[in-house]
């Protein structure tokens, strides 16, 4: 076994003298994200929503002008949120700030970063401002989440320097159906190319449209390089434990919690059964009493789909 | 399941049965502080610690095992098994996350450490054995079976701090 040794003390001031320090690396990028696994992200559309999400538990709060239920709702072009409230999130919170930027609008992710937001969501809930091109990430210092719907979005995001995707589920209608279809689409052709042999690898590059180094990489860690998030649709206990048994590192909750009869109730008791996710008997006890959850909409209702958004 | 020891997940009082020592790992203080009591672990890791089971702190874990902790939450509640103050979110925001190359007493060469919207150590008590700082601030410290680190070990492969940490058991 290694035994402690104290180190002569000229070593150490030559060793100060040299250190380098380096932020906005990957993994100082990845790390953020690592930290959150296993927790629950909240929508927020002022201070006071965001000390209940922190009060309740949340590992970070995402500031945004309108949650997506009102922004399917009043239709129009949605956009980065006014630099004025989130700063007015920052000041209340001591967890982490997430903010939205328009797809392909690095002008407000130069912005978001500006504010100092912990990390950027390139959301398709936004509208999106680019047709053919996302945010080059790798150009930023603060970390990027990306949706994707299948497999080879995940990677062309993550190539493009995002530190965490998030299932791209249908955002603003409580209904889970989307977000369980992209979760199971990423995670089964993760399983599937474990068992590709080489040759293999190099066809699921082409279908995917995906860089062969990160599907040669898949087939090693049967995983993502980064945390896998749900998000788009949750709306109760049960909903966030169905995405992490499904194999998501942690949730997104959206209008599910501030749409909801009961905020406060419901968000602790999404964020107990998503920590206790495989235990039926927590998740039974944190279901009861805690209001009705908002309406919800099903997929045949809704005239846009966000998913679409991006590519 | 690495060198040679069994790390299982540790959610639920039942869980803690069996286990020697504990890691309390890096996440949001606030959440877990939170999460100790609805689960029922305060107390039994309590009891256990009371018993003198080894406590390795990383991140948020070290502000858990501090007696003292600047700008956390008033509902905030660690054990209080290391004479240090803290300050939570003290090196600043997400932007201000870093890596670097640490001299750490007692390891032939350098550690590299990831800080992620790190605490900062502010005061170390007199009992408290520092074993590595940057730039003059502590970063590893340890007392009697309590570890703490500022950083993440749990984010690199390098497995040297965790030897060093069962070693103290």
């Amino acid at each position: 076994m290694q035994q402690w040794i104290r180190l002569e003390p000229a070593r150490r001031k030559y060793d100060e003298f040299m250190s380098v320090e380096s932020t906005g690396t990957f993994p100082v990028k990845r790390g953020l994200a690592e930290m959150m696994k296993g927790g629950v992200i909240m929508d927020v559309v002022n201070p006071e929503q965001a000390k209940i999400a922190e009060d309740a538990g949340a590992v970070a709060v995402m500031a945004l002008e309108r949650v997506p239920a009102d922004i399917r709702r009043d239709g129009g072009v949605a956009r980065m949120s006014d630099p004025e409230m989130i700063i007015g999130i920052q000041e209340v919170c001591s967890i982490p700030v997430m903010a939205k930027a328009r797809i392909g609008h690095f002008v407000e992710a130069q912005i978001l970063q500006s504010l100092g937001v912990d990390f950027i969501d390139e959301s398709e809930v936004l509208t999106p401002a680019d047709e053919a091109y996302h945010i080059d990430k790798m150009a930023f210092d603060v970390p990027f989440v990306c949706g994707a719907t299948n497999l080879g979005e995940a990677l062309r995001r993550i190539s493009e320097g995002a530190a965490m995707i998030r299932s791209k589920g249908e955002a603003g209608t409580g209904n889970v159906v989307e977000a369980v279809r992209h979760l199971r689409s990423i995670i089964g052709d993760m399983k599937r190319i474990t068992q590709a042999d080489e040759a293999e690898l190099f066809g699921w590059a082409k279908q995917l449209q995906a860089p062969l180094s990160l599907i040669q990489e898949i087939a090693q860690t049967g995983t993502l390089p980064v945390p896998l998030f749900c998000a788009g649709g949750l709306a109760t206990p049960a909903d966030a434990a169905l995405a992490m048994q499904l194999g998501a590192d942690a949730v997104f909750v959206g209008s599910g919690i501030f749409k909801a009869d009961n905020p406060s109730p419901r968000a602790k008791a999404i964020v107990e059964a998503t920590t206790h996710y495989m235990d039926a008997d927590v998740l039974a006890k944190v279901s009861r009493g805690i209001g009705a959850p908002m309406t919800g909409i099903g997929m045949d209702e809704i005239s846009v789909k966000y998913a679409e958004r991006g590519w | 399941m690495a060198l040679g020891i069994n790390a299982p997940l540790v959610k639920t009082p039942e869980q803690l049965v069996g286990v020697d020592a504990l890691i309390l790992p890096g996440g949001e203080s606030t959440t877990m502080s939170m999460l100790l009591d609805t689960s029922g672990l305060r107390d039994s890791i309590g009891e256990r610690l009371a018993d003198g089971m080894g406590v390795f702190g990383t991140c948020a874990g070290m502000i858990l095992c501090a007696t003292d902790v600047l700008d956390g939450r008033p509902d905030q509640r660690g054990f209080s098994l290391i004479d240090m103050t803290v300050r939570r979110n003290g090196y600043g925001r997400q932007l201000d996350s870093f890596e670097t190359d640490l001299s750490v007493d007692g390891l032939a060469d350098d550690f590299h450490a990831v800080f992620i919207r790190a605490p900062y150590v502010e005061r170390v008590g007199p009992d408290v054995e520092v074993i590595a700082v940057h730039d003059g601030i502590p970063v590893l410290a340890r007392s009697g079976r309590c570890t703490v680190a500022s950083f993440h070990p749990e984010l690199t492969e390098d497995t040297r701090l965790h030897e060093a940490f069962i070693a103290t058991l």
